[in-house]
């Protein structure tokens, strides 16, 4: 069997294509594929963004940071225009944005960086950050633990939203930096970034956000929400894999202590050659985000409410995180009296996932749910669903049905829903003892 | 994948139509079910939302770009024929088939998962 078959795809050269194509016109299979909602751990390449990628991965080949001769220079000119997209869907300078391998990469360079270089002096030894964050986040605080700094996990409301009045308090004297992520990439909810932003800069705290699932996707603006340092990721917009960038202020300047060091490309803060491809098709990604914004916006929200009004139409069903600030693409919700892993099996033909991409290979509950303050039962029993661009509303109720019925047909063969039908609560019942 | 359509003068009108004809036979070529839907539904959309622009300096840009996303179109959607996966379960009607008719997409029948 040749690779390509095992791949998954077929790769023929143009003849044999169109030979092929005649003689299996009407040789076709019923669709056997899943639909794709799972918009949050990532999501397809645009076709456009291909397009602005290929002539890099053909022709410009030349090393971007290639000073003497043409092909750098054209290689240069492509990368510093991305920088420049990227830059105005934030409303940052291009001079501000640093090319990384993707927004965990972003994370680690933005919290152990700030650390390291004002843990030096000894005054400053304290971070926030909150329960919900993503895990490198998460993980970058518990490494720097290690190392002798203080780290404060804030709590989180059960809507999943800061309360700013304990961020208020948690803020100390020593404390440097406070990292808090703007959309949620479990749950969806939208933290109130631009507040948060002002009672940093008032208490001169360096404030970094998490913005892999929000940029491109809600308006965002550096400077009128006081973002020192920001993650962003290209494949969350319809961009490449393998790029992000970091936003790092220069007006207050943010210094920090460069994770990879090397040849000093990108302000010396992240050495090491860029790929331009990648570079621009993540500047290819933002304009299209930029432009496509508000039509992109109205119709993922429609898609929303169409399958938010579904599913919630079903009994004991009920969404996490707060209703009224939630980006509309990233639906969570809990079935209750159904095992959430047996409805992922059941449900074969979407491609759904319980919560995070990195999480979802082990069977523990979700820590962003069990932080809201859901039960094990609950957090376990939930699914997210993840609307972009290029989800159809035919998808849309395709997965309506497909999920009323099998949440109908689970819930028949649970004892517990039985129960349940003849209104016994069954936090009342005693379970006899063996 | 914007363009737009006018009545200003009856030769722009009815190449801003024939434009508007292309981009959507044209979308309709990408083997992949979500970007063809979306090829079309974009097309549409844009050209609904400047179907009253009256300034000839903003058609001409618009046919321009209009132009370019065509030319986008065909090449985008040669490679996405090159490089196909097996069709979406929602795909050719409640049974999946898709009889190789008029306005059905071409595909191989060895290829995708297992």
């Amino acid at each position: 069997m040749p690779v390509g078959l095992q791949l998954g795809y077929t790769m023929l050269t143009p003849n044999a294509l169109s030979l092929d194509v005649l003689s299996n016109a009407t040789k076709m299979d019923e669709g056997q594929r899943p639909i794709y909602l799972d918009m949050q751990a990532t999501t397809p390449l645009d076709p456009r963004v291909l397009d602005a990628m290929l002539p890099f991965y053909t022709g410009f080949y030349g090393n971007p940071h290639s000073r003497t001769h043409a092909y750098g220079w054209e290689s240069e000119k492509a990368v510093e225009d991305a920088r420049e997209h990227i830059a105005a869907l934030v409303g940052a300078d291009p001079k501000e944005i640093i090319f990384t391998s993707g927004a965990t990469e972003s994370n680690n360079m933005s919290i152990k960086g700030v650390a390291r270089f004002f843990g030096r002096g000894g005054k400053k030894k304290h971070i926030i950050t909150t329960q919900t964050e993503h895990k490198c986040v998460l993980d970058s605080c518990r490494h720097l633990q290690d190392e002798g700094y203080e780290i404060t996990y804030l709590p989180v409301n059960n809507n999943g939203l800061v309360d700013l009045e304990k961020l208020k308090e948690a803020i100390r004297p020593d404390t440097m930096l406070v990292s808090i992520m703007a959309v949620n990439n479990e749950i969806g909810v939208i933290q109130p970034i631009a507040e948060i932003g002002k009672l940093c800069r008032e208490n001169k705290v360096f404030f970094h956000t998490d913005a892999a699932q929000a940029v491109g996707k809600i308006p965002m603006d550096v400077n009128a929400m006081n973002i020192d340092l920001m993650s962003i990721s290209a494949h969350k917009i319809y961009g490449p894999k393998g790029i992000g960038a970091c936003y790092v202020r220069r007006r207050p300047r943010v210094r920090l202590d460069p994770i990879i060091s090397g040849g000093g490309q990108e302000r010396g803060l992240r050495s090491g050659t860029l790929a331009p491809a990648l570079a621009v098709g993540f500047g290819e990604a933002c304009r299209i985000a930029k432009k496509e914004m508000e039509y992109d916006s109205k119709r993922v929200r429609a898609l929303s409410e169409r399958l938010l009004n579904g599913l919630l139409s079903m009994e004991h069903t009920s969404q996490n995180g707060d209703r009224n600030h939630f980006y509309p693409g990233c639906v969570n919700v809990s079935f209750a009296y159904v095992e959430g892993e047996s409805l992922l099996m059941a449900l074969k033909d979407i491609a759904l996932s319980s919560g995070s991409a990195c999480t979802s290979a082990s069977l523990e509950p979700s820590y962003v749910l069990r932080a809201l303050g859901n039960s094990d039962e609950s957090a376990h029993s939930s699914i997210r669903f993840g609307i972009g661009r290029f989800t159809t509303e035919a998808e849309i109720d395709y997965v309506l049905k497909a999920v009323t019925e099998r949440v109908g047909f689970l819930r028949e063969l649970s004892p517990l829903w039985e129960l349940v039908q003849e209104g016994i609560d069954l936090n009342t019942i005693e379970w006899s003892q063996h | 994948m914007t363009a737009i359509q006018t009545a200003a003068r009856p030769e722009s009108a009815q190449k801003v139509l024939s434009l508007y004809r292309q981009l959507l036979r044209q979308g309709n070529n990408f083997a992949s079910y979500n970007f063809r839907e979306y090829a079309k539904r974009r097309t549409r959309d844009a050209f609904r939302e400047n179907r009253n622009v009256e300034d000839e300096r903003k058609i001409q840009e618009l046919v321009q770009q209009g132009l370019k996303d065509l030319q986008l179109l065909k090449r985008q959607t040669v490679i996405s024929q090159f490089y196909q996966q097996d069709r979406l379960i929602i795909e050719g009607g409640l049974s999946g088939k898709d009889k190789g008719g008029k306005g059905g997409t071409m595909r191989q029948h060895e290829q995708g998962w297992d």
